[in-house]
């Protein structure tokens, strides 16, 4: 089986529903075609793919600043007030709470996003160069980001739950802090960022130069 | 708008398969049970065989409505200090959020924990009840396209692991007792890993004509 040589879609004149998976002829010209299945419109390729992918992920360059910079959460307790970084945060589960769950939220929190980060990032320059590198592995990763890259809203919902248990009640206090916003946003806008990328740019350009 | 499809109708299933991540066309062919088709190219999961029946999803989806509820009515963790004791819900989560200025993250959390899987449940539910008898239910299309615009946007399985490590930090501090609703998580969470191996589009193929509104 020669998995370089199989027919394309687009080559062929069909274009595949993103949202169905129904097999569609492809028509010529500007007209906006929905698929007689599912109704979506129907693209050869995601829409201004390389645009909308590069612009959100760049506002989620600048979000991850802030994200981890500011504060996330404020712990007080009797007049200690205490405010805590990701990093910070995960520096004090290491010390006192667990190890194994501090290399967790460390992956969720740091690695996935600045691997999202390197790994769209790679992807959207080589596929602009049209380049025949490690196509296969390259789809790949891509597969990877779409399939951890919500798991970085780990920290945020353990923010969240904190606030909700620790009240006044219990003479101290939990609270959200700015930082843990703008970790949010990162989160959501690489996830958009993500989708906005189409894989199958990564097989364009020049066909025959696999090795 | 002309018919500019492959094969001839609406209805009939594809005979053909286009992988999506890499554009390469196959001729389809009937997949035996547990069976996977994948794309020779770049290895993207093009088809999954027939797993399940439509009635055990039916029953799995059930199962999953009565654990969303119990997960989200019943506490998660109680909080104890010096006898005084703090439980929190699902809601009182993203309620909190809200009122200590985070609107942007109590609205993440309502939306991913909150209204897309109960939508996601909901729906599936009722496409389900239809698709038993092969018919396909009022909105089918809507629907079905709503089902895959949310799917990557419901997050309990994240929550868990959340609940989990706040579980951990607060043990620093406070007495920690689990609460029903983090065992009530736990049991969607298992819920939902069987469901991300359930190929969905199998809808289209084995549904037929959508039922009068």
């Amino acid at each position: 089986m020669n998995a370089t040589t199989l027919p394309r879609a687009r080559d062929a004149g069909l274009i595949g529903c993103h949202v169905c998976g129904m097999v569609c002829r492809a028509v010529s010209g500007d007209a906006v075609v929905a698929c007689p299945r599912c109704g979506s419109t129907l693209h050869a390729r995601k829409p201004a793919s390389y645009a909308r992918t590069w612009a959100l992920l760049i506002a989620a360059l600048l979000m991850y600043i802030p994200a981890n910079v500011l504060p996330i959460m404020r712990t007080a307790s009797l007049g200690d007030v205490d405010d805590n970084t990701i990093l910070s945060g995960i520096v004090e589960l290491w010390v006192k709470g667990s190890p194994g769950l501090a290399v967790i939220v460390f992956c969720a929190s740091i690695m996935v996003p600045t691997l999202k980060f390197l790994a769209l990032g790679t992807l959207l320059i080589t596929s602009r160069r049209g380049s025949a590198w490690a196509r296969r592995q390259r789809t790949q990763l891509y597969r990877a980001v779409e399939l951890i890259g919500y798991w970085s809203m780990l920290d945020v919902f353990v923010v969240a739950l904190l606030t909700a248990l620790v009240r006044f009640g219990l003479f101290s206090l939990v609270e959200p802090l700015p930082g843990v916003v703008f970790f949010g946003l990162t989160v959501v806008l690489t996830m958009l960022a993500s989708m906005c990328f189409d894989p199958r740019l990564i097989w364009d350009g020049q066909e025959d130069s696999d090795e | 708008m002309d018919a500019r499809l492959l094969p001839r109708a609406h209805d009939a299933a594809p005979t053909l398969l286009i992988c999506e991540h890499c554009d390469a066309v196959y001729a389809r062919r009937p997949l035996a049970r547990g069976e996977v088709a994948e794309c020779a190219r770049c290895g993207a999961v093009l088809e999954r065989g027939r797993g399940m029946s439509i009635d055990t999803l039916l029953a799995l989806i059930v199962t999953a409505l009565l654990v969303f509820v119990q997960a989200t009515v019943w506490p998660i963790v109680t909080l104890g200090l010096n006898g005084q004791h703090v439980a929190a819900t699902l809601w009182d989560v993203v309620h909190m959020m809200w009122l200590d200025h985070s609107q942007v993250v109590a609205v993440i959390a309502g939306m991913t924990l909150y209204v897309f899987p109960l939508a996601k449940i909901l729906i599936l539910g009722w496409l389900l009840v239809f698709a038993r008898q092969g018919t396909r239910a009022p909105g089918f299309r809507f629907l079905m396209v709503t089902l895959r615009r949310i799917g990557p946007w419901t997050m309990s399985e994240v929550f868990v692991l959340g609940a989990l490590v706040s579980i951990v930090k607060a043990h620093l501090y406070f007495d920690v007792v689990a609460d029903p609703g983090i065992y009530a998580y736990a049991a969607l969470m298992f819920l939902i890993t069987i469901f991300a191996g359930v190929d969905l589009t199998r809808l289209w193929d084995e549904t037929r004509g959508e039922a009068a509104a």
